[in-house]
């Protein structure tokens, strides 16, 4: 059953190099950062590796599996294993950590090798280590551990070093966080008290295909959908990340919007579908609903925003809207289309907040009508910013494109005008971004001092790994799809849910438009 | 104290009134009896030792004794898994005034523990000659010439140390009582020296002794309302023994039936008193406050557990079978203590206070376990005293030791900035506070764990009240959270308000509290192990 703890070390690594970052002795301090790097390229490695052998054709859900008791005396048990989603999460989640410590490298100026820039290098590494957790959880209970554990170094990210509004954003993400986390815990032990206990009951595979009560196993669909929805962040409980996101410090919104929220749609396929088959139905027609609003809404509030890092915000909160429409369709399509956007997204969403950050540093100001002209200033920056915003309105040859169109069919498949609507959502989402690049970025060039620098050696290791990812992910985008779509099938085998059989059935008045049909 | 109860009184009908030479196990007993002896002989040390010397004979002493007990405690404990004192067994129950079975036996080890951590924040003197958190000379009157005379003589009240081993012996007679009037003594024992203790701080003395006068009328009254309802329950049953009352209830029906439940009612006053249970809290923050922080620590620690060790045995012992005409009122209860202590705490702006207010929040999770009937309950309810004593006990010496001009800086606002100026304190106290708020991988998110589940598991009022806690939890995160802003995201150039370096043994205590802390969210297999398997009451 055990074999080589490939997940445990890619949990560990980071967590001792947090260590080791934190009690760094004085003299060797200013190589915090290197070392921080260094910790989590190895992570990085290590992630690659394990990737290599885990195998799409193997029949068990779960590969790479650890098993251990844990406390046997509340049935918990240490017990970690990967499908396909989770790996695909996890691969995002390793290689998006150093792209953002390097992008974080002078985001403390004038406090190189204080304890305050240790810590601030630490706290990521800790978070790395939660993240690769939460995604690797096959226990219920462990993956709530992980779940509630990582909002404390995100709290102290935000709340120590972000901008001037932090204290009350930090604040606000995480009782948002916790409110929703703890409803999810009341949720966690009564599936518990449902399941058949014992010293292993906490075991997602223990508590699949329960005979729930209806009442009971919607009340705790509800326990976890809730939770999800606040972290995803779905409309209407959306409103503390354009808060956490505009103050935190870039590096840390990247890993909050681009990785932790995904913890919420991850958990929406991992625990409401596959636990609470029978109330995910139920719930489906006021998820798509509300789904279909994130989408539109966030697109309206963007192109309205006057802030670079409140507009990427809601392009965020526009892009989940899309990835739980595809969860909630219960087709294959549009379950890869969704897991497949949420890796894009987490590409996405770093290139558009790290690129944002670098023409805001330049500028110093977040004020979208303070630049202007820039791409005579700075063409290379420029162009990747355009390359992101591309990106992110999901133009054809970048992966964005590819999971956004699957998304869509699959969702057409069931629900068409749910689908139809969503569409809306792209035309926005190329207004809100090709207004502001022409916002920020054409017109005369603008009076500025001499010598703004375009894209540095450091900041070329940041912008060059992302946008190769776009266009691999746009042009060859096999291997991931082949890791995802046998976890979606088995996901939704538990569902018990088929594909519709073609799309022309809708032809038939007698097939209801929407509901599950079958 | 302790009835004399002989092998000659085995099968005997009612207990007789000619006297019998008594037959105790005194090996049972003899934690308890380490515990008075060791403060008989403070009391002595206090009359004789030459007062240069006081300080360290006293501390000596104390923790000699307090850890003596523990030891023998748990030679007992690994001999044999119930012993009993004073016991007969009538008609299949058994009877007995000093009941020392699984829980009994659990409960006494952790006060003791509690009380040795508490005896060494106490014992904290910070450079002076006596322990640094009482007054030289409680009789003086605050801000006379006399306790200035007594301040320079060098005197001190070093009889602290006799009085908190006395209260340990009446806490650890408390939860092993197992008649009500047993009970009852047991619960002035722990009592009367507390009100003593919470009158001797050094500085703010006037709302220490506030406080004290505050705690013993409510104490007091309290106290009164428990002998009238074991008055009541005598009444209904014929007896003072729990499991009599326990064979008397599926009796019923006699003509003095309706004793039962205000008997029941009014016992229950007595015992939620203790523990600051909504609406008989009042105290808490007032006591919480006034009282010397380390003896705060040590009474929030060991006076709740002491006393909810006695709820168990009188709920689960004595009048589990009629449960349905008193649990929802408790219910109530407990879920008006979650409420008011968490929404309260809210407002609070002196940390003792606030403190004070997570401590009745903390009661009425505790409660809740208390409310689910079966084992797993009080295992989960034990576990949850347990954490709760030691993350408490830290965090009060903690607060000690942050000083502005020599006093304790107990305002929040005097705490902003704190995280910059002494990262070790703040990040303790902060861990300590996201354990009370019960996050992951604390024992506070292990123990909210341990109460709730077998609470879920109970039906339908265990599952309000479990969402009702949750809900509380959420609020009181808030609190917490507000802290750990002030300390760590707010800059301050209040440079006079600083950590003042403890002694070994303040820091032992810290050290502990906050390693178990974070041992018992990590690995709280072996202390769950232990609570489940010491969870079955002898009765």
């Amino acid at each position: 059953m055990n074999q080589f703890p490939w997940l445990t070390l890619m949990g560990l690594v980071p967590l001792v190099g947090a260590i080791v970052v934190w009690v760094l002795p004085a003299g060797l301090a200013p190589r915090a950062k290197q070392i921080a790097l260094g910790f989590s390229l190895v992570t990085l490695a290590l992630t690659v590796a394990a990737a290599l052998t885990f195998s799409p054709h193997s029949t068990a859900q779960f590969q790479l599996v650890e098993q251990h008791q844990w406390i046997p005396q509340f049935g918990v048990s240490y017990a970690l294993g990967v499908d396909g989603i989770a790996l695909a999460l996890i691969l995002m989640a390793t290689i998006l950590t150093p792209i953002c410590l390097l992008a974080a490298w002078h985001d403390l100026p004038g406090e190189e090798g204080t304890s305050r820039e240790k810590n601030y290098f630490a706290l990521m590494l800790v978070l790395e280590t939660f993240m690769v957790g939460v995604f690797a959880a096959t226990d219920v209970f462990l993956f709530y551990v992980f779940f509630e554990a990582m909002l404390i170094p995100v709290y102290f990210l935000i709340g120590q070093y972000g901008g001037q509004r932090r204290q009350a954003a930090a604040v606000k993400f995480l009782v948002f966080s916790l409110a929703g986390g703890l409803i999810m815990l009341a949720a966690v032990i009564g599936l518990y008290t449902q399941g058949p206990g014992g010293v292993d009951g906490f075991l997602v595979q223990k508590l699949t295909g329960l005979h729930l009560s209806e009442s009971t196993g919607r009340l705790l669909f509800l326990g976890f959908f809730i939770a999800f929805a606040v972290k995803a962040p779905m409309f209407p409980v959306h409103t503390w990340l354009p808060d956490a996101a505009t103050e935190a410090k870039p590096a840390t919104a990247v890993l909050l919007v681009g990785v932790l929220d995904k913890v919420g749609t991850y958990g929406m396929i991992r625990f409401c579908l596959q636990l609470f088959p029978e109330a995910s139905k139920w719930a489906t027609p006021v998820v798509i609903v509300l789904a279909v609003i994130s989408v539109l809404y966030g697109a309206l509030l963007a192109i309205g925003q006057t802030d670079i890092m409140r507009l990427i915000s809601y392009t965020s909160i526009s892009h989940f809207g899309f990835i739980v429409l595809g969860i909630f369709a219960m087709t294959t399509t549009g379950g890869a289309g969704a897991t497949l956007y949420m890796v894009n997204h987490g590409f996405t969403t770093a290139a558009l907040f790290l690129f944002a950050a670098m023409l805001v540093n330049r500028r110093g100001s977040k004020r979208i009508e303070d630049f202007g002209g820039w791409q005579r200033v700075t063409p290379l920056l420029a162009g990747s910013f355009l390359v992101a915003g591309l990106s992110g309105l999901a133009l054809p040859g970048l992966g964005a494109f590819i999971a956004e169109f699957l998304t869509l069919v699959g969702t057409f498949q069931r629900y068409q005008v749910a689908a139809v609507i969503a569409t809306i959502g792209i035309i926005l989402a190329a207004l809100y971004i090709l207004l502001m690049f022409k916002k920020m970025m054409t017109g005369p060039k603008p009076d500025l001092a001499k010598g703004t620098p375009d894209l540095g050696a450091r900041e070329k290791w940041v912008v060059v790994p992302l946008i190769a990812l776009f266009l691999v992910l746009g042009f060859y985008p096999k291997p991931v799809m082949d890791i995802i779509n046998p976890a979606i099938r088995t996901t939704l085998g538990y569902v018990g849910v088929t594909d519709p059989a073609s799309v022309v059935t809708v032809a038939d008045p007698a097939q209801p438009t929407t509901g599950v049909t079958k | 104290m302790i009835p004399a109860l002989g092998a000659q009184y085995l099968g005997a009908q009612l207990p007789g009134v000619d006297l019998v030479p008594a037959t105790f196990n005194y090996a049972a007993l003899s934690p308890i009896l380490v515990v008075l002896g060791v403060a008989t002989v403070g009391v002595l040390v206090e009359a004789f030792v030459p007062l240069r010397s006081r300080y360290a004979a006293q501390v000596g002493l104390t923790l000699a004794g307090l850890v003596a007990a523990f030891l023998l405690l748990v030679l007992l404990a690994v001999n044999h898994q119930t012993a009993t004192a004073g016991l007969k067994v009538l008609g299949g129950a058994v009877l007995g005034s000093v009941i020392i079975d699984g829980p009994a036996l659990f409960l006494q080890g952790t006060i003791l523990v509690f009380a040795i951590l508490g005896v060494l924040t106490m014992a904290e003197r910070l450079g002076g000659v006596g322990a640094d958190a009482f007054t030289p000379m409680g009789s003086a009157t605050p801000g006379s010439g006399q306790e200035a005379l007594a301040l320079r003589a060098g005197s001190m009240t070093s009889e602290v140390f006799p009085l908190t081993l006395f209260a340990v012996a009446g806490m650890m007679l408390f939860p092993s009582a197992g008649d009500l009037l047993t009970m009852f003594i047991s619960l002035e024992v722990l009592s009367l020296p507390l009100y003593l203790l919470t009158g001797l701080a050094r500085r703010r003395r006037l709302i220490s002794q506030e406080a004290s006068l505050k705690y013993f009328l409510l104490g007091a009254f309290s106290s009164a309302f428990f002998l009238f309802g074991t008055a009541l329950l005598y009444g209904y049953s014929g007896s003072v023994y729990l499991p009599d009352i326990a064979a008397a209830i599926p009796q019923g029906g006699s003509e003095l039936n309706g004793l039962l439940v205000p008997g029941v009612f009014l016992v229950a006053v007595g015992l939620l008193f203790k523990v600051g249970a909504v609406p008989f809290h009042s105290w808490i923050p007032d006591v919480y406050q006034g009282a010397p922080t380390p003896v705060t620590g040590f009474m929030a620690a060991a006076t709740k557990l002491a006393a909810f060790g006695a709820i168990l045995r009188v709920v689960y012992v004595g009048i589990e079978s009629a449960r349905w005409q008193w649990s929802p009122a408790i219910a109530v209860v407990a879920i008006l203590t979650m409420v008011v202590g968490a929404v309260l705490s809210v407002t609070q702006t002196d940390v003792k206070r606030l403190l004070a207010y997570s401590s009745i929040a903390h009661a009425g999770f505790i409660l809740v376990g208390v409310l689910a009937f079966d084992r797993t309950g009080v295992s989960g309810v034990m576990f949850y005293l347990v954490s709760y004593g030691l993350t408490t006990i830290a965090a009060f010496a903690i607060v000690g030791l942050v000083r502005a001009d020599g006093a304790e800086a107990t305002h929040l606002s005097q705490w902003a900035g704190l995280g910059r100026r002494h990262p070790w304190t703040a990040g303790t106290f902060a861990f300590l506070l996201l354990a009370f708020a019960g996050i992951p991988l604390t024992s506070g998110f292990t123990a909210k764990f341990a109460v709730f589940e077998p609470a879920l598991r109970s039906g339908a009022t265990g599952t309000i009240m479990v969402v009702v806690g949750l809900l509380a939890s959420a609020v009181t995160v808030f609190v917490y959270v507000r802290i750990i802003v002030l300390m760590y995201f707010t800059d301050s150039q209040n440079d006079a308000v600083a950590v003042v370096t403890p002694s070994v043994m303040t820091t032992i205590a810290i050290t502990f509290g906050a390693a178990m802390t974070l041992v018992l969210g990590v690995w709280p297999t072996e202390l769950l192990q232990l609570s489940a398997s010491a969870s079955q009451f002898l009765r």
